[in-house]
């Protein structure tokens, strides 16, 4: 099992945004998380990347616990997500944006980076035709020396999946990654998130798109009000009376 | 083109004390690479970092009490009180940084401000240390030996305008390094976007602190230069003043770029000088004040980033 979510509980002031969650994320494959908005999803995704303290359960991965990890800690265990709200990093380039995201490859010390040693300028070039790998990966070629907010809305969406990739996760999560964006972009993040699986990295995906969910899911896990209500294949979940009834409502 | 005018600058820089004739004028040179030192290590926290050091001239005085302490109480060669004084100050560094940047931001200015505070009330009040309001004077000029041969004196204003000149470029270099690392890349980032740095697996208390150090470090290193160079240190080198004018000569200079604190340290040390020679002491501050209210508004980003951004432009469109 790759990941392992138990018994997760979290609650913001009396509500509970996690009630009683457990799942499991099968490696190499593509689990949806869908529900309603307010389902918890977002908070799930923040408890497994260490961005929240759940009150009661634990996450697990590669039976390892990573509850009580700080997020960059959680991605140096190859743990890597986006964020629902797009989210890069404005004022600079493209470029340095994945530049950045390359963080954890990089091993030059303080003092070699002082006294300028040559191994530093070889990582460096070395990073640099890797970023523009993953630029070129993504699509975002032609927009390299750009500021990041200069960038039209779904591409920026693209960078943030660039950013991430960068940090060679091989755990990623993504929440909503193809929200606000038109027909033929999201298409193309389904071909991305398609390819990313076939590299072998195992992919946890929050997403309102139900076609694209339909598409591309090994696995759907479906939360209603901080509860797993239903699990299972795609075709399974689109039977399933309860599923139904979260999303249109009714008893 | 590049290299030319690099070239140009450095030979300008270099021969400075053979065209500069007026002793004076090298006196506003050596004032001016001390506060380049000073804008290049507040422009690591705030510019690439986003954290405002209020205090920065409390690791300013500590360096230059080090270097003067040292010399007069202990005895000790100028060039071994500099290591101390940057020692030292980065030691304080790590202090600050370390109780504060764990929550950043607004906390941290106001603890670089208490700091500042209570060092100040420190140098005041523990006179038989630092002899109190009276300062310290008398600190030997700088001076060193070599291999117990070789005497190299730097009294003159010369001889010292190329000890600033050497400091200010290894901070210059240090500066661009880092910058140019991914040392200086988790600085951006963190400024940039905190929540995204960390999760790319940034550790940002661990970068922010690091900057704390290395910045106070250089502002430590300026005060033993300072020292060395007006021979008195009194509890005046932590003032406020000192913070508020390395602020403006990176805010105004362009935060966030290797040559702005440089520019901004050169123009606002020149500047009040030469309004003093030109107007009465009433016309002085207000001018300065003007100026530097005009320079806001029109060249919000700083100076250097917007020539930079005019001369692209002009490139771009012939």
């Amino acid at each position: 099992m790759s990941l392992a979510v138990e018994e997760l509980a979290v609650r913001f002031g009396g509500v509970a945004a996690l009630a009683d969650v457990s799942f499991e994320v099968e490696p190499g494959r593509i689990t949806s998380m869908i529900g309603p908005n307010g389902a918890g999803k977002t908070t799930a995704f923040n408890v497994i990347t260490g961005f929240l303290r759940p009150i009661r359960g634990r996450v697990l991965y590669e039976g390892e616990p990573l509850t009580g990890l700080r997020p960059f800690q959680v991605a140096e265990r190859g743990i890597v997500r986006t964020f629902q709200k797009t989210n890069v990093f404005p004022l600079i380039t493209v470029f340095d944006n994945v530049m950045i995201g390359l963080h954890l490859r990089e091993r030059a010390g303080l003092l070699a980076i002082l006294l300028g040693h040559r191994r530093v300028r070889e990582e460096e070039a070395t990073l640099a035709s890797l970023a523009d790998e993953i630029l070129a990966f993504v699509g975002l070629s032609h927009r390299r020396n750009e500021a990041a907010s200069a960038l039209p809305y779904g591409e920026q969406r693209l960078l943030e999946l660039a950013i991430a990739l960068a940090a060679q996760p091989r755990l990623l999560l993504l929440d909503e990654p193809a929200s606000g964006m038109n027909p033929a972009e999201k298409t193309t993040v389904m071909g991305l998130i398609r390819r990313i699986r076939e590299q072998g990295v195992t992919i946890l995906l929050v997403e309102h798109d139900m076609r694209l969910v339909m598409g591309i899911s090994d696995q759907v896990i479906v939360l209603h009000h901080g509860r797993v209500i239903a699990r299972g294949t795609p075709s399974e979940i689109q039977g399933d009376p309860q599923v139904i009834r979260a999303y249109l409502g009714g008893r | 083109m590049r290299r030319i005018r690099l070239g140009v600058l450095g030979l300008l820089l270099v021969t400075a004390p053979a065209w500069v004739w007026n002793p004076y004028y090298v006196h506003i040179l050596i004032m001016a690479g001390i506060f380049a030192i000073l804008a290049l290590s507040l422009n690591l926290l705030l510019g690439y970092t986003g954290q405002l050091s209020l205090g920065h001239a409390a690791f300013f005085g500590i360096g230059a009490y080090t270097s003067a302490l040292l010399a007069l109480r202990l005895h000790w060669p100028a060039w071994a009180g500099f290591m101390a004084a940057i020692v030292l100050a980065g030691i304080a560094g790590y202090g600050v940084g370390k109780v504060s940047l764990k929550l950043r931001g607004a906390y941290f200015v106001l603890v670089t401000i208490s700091f500042a505070g209570v060092i100040y009330l420190v140098s005041v009040n523990w006179m038989e240390l630092t002899n109190g309001p009276l300062g310290l004077p008398g600190v030997p000029p700088l001076e060193i030996t070599i291999l117990g041969l070789v005497d190299l004196s730097f009294r003159s204003k010369a001889s010292y305008y190329y000890v600033v000149l050497t400091v200010a470029s290894a901070a210059y270099l240090i500066c661009h390094r880092l910058v140019h690392s991914r040392i200086g890349r988790a600085f951006v980032a963190l400024r940039e976007n905190e929540a995204l740095a960390e999760s790319v697996g940034i550790n940002g208390t661990r970068y922010l602190v690091l900057a704390a150090v290395v910045s106070a470090a250089m502002a430590g290193a300026a005060g033993s230069l300072y020292a060395h160079y007006t021979r008195f240190v009194s509890p005046e080198v932590f003032l406020f003043s000192y913070t508020v004018t390395m602020v403006i000569m990176v805010v105004a200079g362009g935060k966030g770029t290797l040559a702005g604190p440089v520019v901004g340290a050169v123009l606002f040390t020149a500047l009040p000088e030469a309004l003093r020679e030109a107007t009465s002491w009433q016309w002085q501050m207000l001018l300065y004040g003007i100026f530097l209210i005009l320079t806001v508004f029109f060249l919000p980003k700083g100076m250097v980033p917007t020539l930079e951004t005019w001369l692209r432009e002009r490139r771009a469109s012939p």
